[in-house]
């Protein structure tokens, strides 16, 4: 893990801004980990905000919600963040607003609910991991065996992002009220609140919030990836998942913030999840923000509230500059994953070379997971899977660090990936 | 927003990360190994006179004419400009005595840049430091040469012609230079190890910029001052620590030879062992060898076992027992 330069001051202090609401909406049917939802309205369809429009008989997946009210106009390819292009419903915005049954509950009622009860509410919500992984929330709160701990994720260590922490800054009652939920369901494990040491007003804001309750607040080092599941759970509670395991085979649950957010809306306010906080920035834009953007808004659309460009934009990426995706349209529409939509001008582009390694061992001094990127990538280059796979490939999570820090510009994390397919399947 | 989507064409699209260390670039490290290692030449050729400049340009145009002919031969990428066949040549010049004939410069900087570079597969695939091989392959072809010292250039008169450590193994009847002497290079070696001060200079800026690993500098100079102590005395635990460091090639290997990425392990914990072995041979080859001097065989012996030792040092895989 390495500190990585954060480029988090052009948002950090903004507060959460309402983005307009666009004309149309697109909204993909895969929005999560998972099988794809089949459309559950039909073309002429009127729906209103928060309405079913997509779900599946069975299977991992999390059901989709109309995030305008209106009309729907077409149900066909479009573009998508992470998989190119993806079946989404398209709905004309009779901007009206009106929403399907958003009704409150009060502390009582919401304790009353029955574990099975919170666990059908978030699931019909539609909530999933806002981290950026998008896996179905509810799959992590059905635990095949007893969980000890719970780790409230706001480590938020991609840079440029600030969506986490404004909302930590803005919405610390509903992550807490939220958490709680989560740990009901969970059977009331010890819960750690885990954040950066680059987030003081959050760590401030959570602490007196928490320092009567039994809530632990861990602060951590703020490094690259420390956000990530294996690696906070090794900062936290200085436990390792098992390689090929999951957090649940150590007793660890790990949701985001946001996604906790997203539970308290969900069971507080029966709200479906069809609006979330994007940070949008980058040098491009004249006026970054912090948005909460409605499901299957443009790229496009969302400018309108950030100003006119800078420069010309030469990249545009969903998600943090290390593991996001670059995009190849203004049309690409934003999914419940996506975290923040970063800007990049052409003297930021990075360049990949053709070169060999020259065995500086940086790659195996910053691997987080402790793998050794040099020898595998050397072995990928000349189709040795097997080597590849000696060398513990499949355990790599993806952070992209070698890559980062490569000084010959090698394609570490890309030859990775494909190694780590290559090897899947076989 | 008519300007502005006007503005938006030919987005890039390509794997991430999306964002790239700044300032560390391998050429750029190469050239700043260059820069490094050039005042401790400049201080050879000021001690030892101009011919010592002709060995080093002799060293280094071979190099690069080889890197450059054998790259066309074999039709692979011209990559003389990435500052490596260069390094190869100055280093080689540096552990070659002043007064080498020119032709045994060019003969060891071919051998260095095919045979112990090329051959193997070009930059990242030699096993042994390609200078340090070059040198042996001198070393065993003509040792009469190698082994012919000069005196620094106004030292004219003096009988001397041995470097302090064939003093101290032939038992010599003249005296060891002094400390400072040692410091500032006025003593016999080849042309680029003799002034430990410019090597410092360069090696503490390589440090400095993190382009070495500071484990092989320290734990090779460590062992070798401890294990001195040991052994180099009359008796046991009575050996002369700081002449054993001033001696020999033993600051020019550690900092600029025994950290070449390509022939030295490549995690942390590999490099230590790496540069333990590397002291341990040294003292070994100087207390019990034919030669006097033992850095370059030490690193060319601890090279072969580069691979093993990233074997064993592989570090544990998260999660994983």
């Amino acid at each position: 893990m390495i500190k990585l330069r954060e480029n988090k001051e052009s948002t950090h202090h903004k507060p959460i801004k309402v983005a307009n609401l666009p004309s149309k909406v697109y909204i993909s049917l895969s929005q999560h980990f998972g099988a794809a939802c089949e459309p559950k309205v039909s073309v002429g369809d009127e729906v209103k905000t928060g309405q079913l429009i997509g779900s599946l008989d069975k299977g991992l997946f999390s059901p989709v919600h109309s995030s305008v009210s209106g009309k729907v106009i077409a149900i066909q390819d479009c573009p998508h963040p992470s998989l190119g292009k993806a079946k989404a419903v398209v709905i004309e915005n009779d901007n009206t607003d009106s929403k399907i049954n958003e009704s409150l509950k009060t502390e009582q009622e919401v304790n009353n609910l029955s574990v099975e009860q919170l666990r059908k509410i978030i699931f019909d919500a539609g909530v999933v991991g806002l981290g950026g992984a998008a896996f179905p929330a509810h799959v992590k709160l059905t635990p095949p065996k007893k969980i000890d701990s719970f780790i409230l994720n706001g480590a938020e260590c991609e840079p440029y992002l600030t969506n986490d922490f404004v909302l930590m800054k803005q919405k610390a009652g509903g992550i807490l009220e939220g958490a709680k939920i989560v740990l009901k369901i969970l059977g009331d494990p010890q819960c750690y609140i885990a954040i950066e040491d680059n987030k003081p007003e959050a760590i401030k804001i959570m602490w007196e919030l928490i320092k009567d309750t039994n809530f632990k607040l861990k602060v951590l080092k703020s490094s690259y990836p420390q956000g990530g599941e294996k690696q906070l759970t090794k900062s936290v509670l200085n436990r390792e998942v098992p390689s090929g395991g999951l957090p649940f085979d150590i007793g660890v649950v790990v949701h985001n913030v946001g996604t906790v957010f997203a539970i308290y809306e969900a069971v507080y306010k029966s709200k479906p999840l069809y609006e979330k906080v994007v940070t949008l920035t980058g040098s491009c834009l004249a006026n970054p923000q912090n948005l909460l953007v409605r499901i299957g808004t443009t790229v496009r659309d969302l400018l309108d509230n950030c100003g006119s460009f800078k420069n010309e934009p030469a990249k545009i990426v969903f998600g943090g500059p290390m593991m996001g995706t670059a995009q190849f349209t203004l049309d690409v529409p934003v999914i419940k994953s996506t975290t923040g939509i970063i800007f990049f001008s052409k003297n930021e582009l990075t360049n990949r070379e053709d070169r060999v390694c020259c065995r500086c061992g940086r790659c195996v001094d910053v691997c987080p997971v402790k793998i050794m990127p040099a020898f595998i990538t050397m072995a990928t280059e000349r189709d040795k899977f097997e080597v590849a796979k000696s060398y513990d490939v499949m355990d790599c999570i993806e952070c992209g660090l070698c890559s980062y820090v490569c000084p010959a510009r090698r394609d570490l994390v890309g030859l990775i990936k494909y190694a780590k397919s290559r090897i899947k399947n076989k | 927003m008519q300007n502005q989507e006007s503005k938006i064409n030919n987005l890039v699209v390509s794997q991430g990360p999306h964002i790239q260390i700044e300032g560390d670039h391998i050429i750029r490290r190469m050239w700043a190994t260059v820069a490094a290692i050039i005042p401790a030449g400049v201080a050879g050729v000021y001690i030892f006179g101009w011919y010592s400049l002709q060995v080093i340009l002799v060293s280094v145009v071979t190099a690069l004419i080889c890197e450059a002919v054998f790259q066309k031969v074999a039709h692979k990428k011209n990559t003389i400009l990435d500052g490596s066949a260069l390094i190869t040549g100055l280093l080689l010049a540096y552990n070659l005595p002043p007064g080498v004939p020119l032709w045994m410069a060019a003969a060891g900087s071919l051998f260095s840049v095919v045979i112990a570079k090329q051959l193997f597969g070009g930059l990242g695939f030699n096993i042994f430091n390609p200078a340090l091989a070059g040198r042996a392959f001198l070393m065993a072809s003509w040792p009469k040469y190698m082994t012919n010292w000069s005196n620094p250039r106004w030292q004219v008169d003096a009988v001397t012609q041995a470097t302090p450590l064939g003093i101290l193994k032939e038992r010599l009847p003249f005296d060891l230079p002094s400390y400072w002497d040692m410091f500032i290079g006025n003593r016999g070696g080849c042309i680029g190890e003799v002034c430990i001060i410019a090597l410092l200079i360069g090696g503490i800026y390589l440090l400095y910029k993190r382009y070495i690993s500071w484990q092989i500098p320290f734990f090779y100079l460590l062992t070798v001052a401890v294990l001195s102590f040991v052994l180099m005395g009359d008796k046991f635990f009575s050996g002369d620590v700081l002449f054993s460091l001033l001696s020999g090639g033993l600051v020019l290997g550690a900092f600029f030879m025994a950290t070449d990425y390509v022939s030295a392990p490549i995690s942390v914990k590999g490099k230590t062992i790496f540069a333990i072995g590397c002291g341990l041979l040294t003292v070994v080859i100087r207390k019990w060898g034919g030669y006097p001097e033992g850095v370059s065989y030490a690193i060319l012996i601890m090279n072969a076992f580069t691979p093993i030792i990233d074997r064993y040092t592989r570090p544990r895989t998260y999660g994983k027992r």
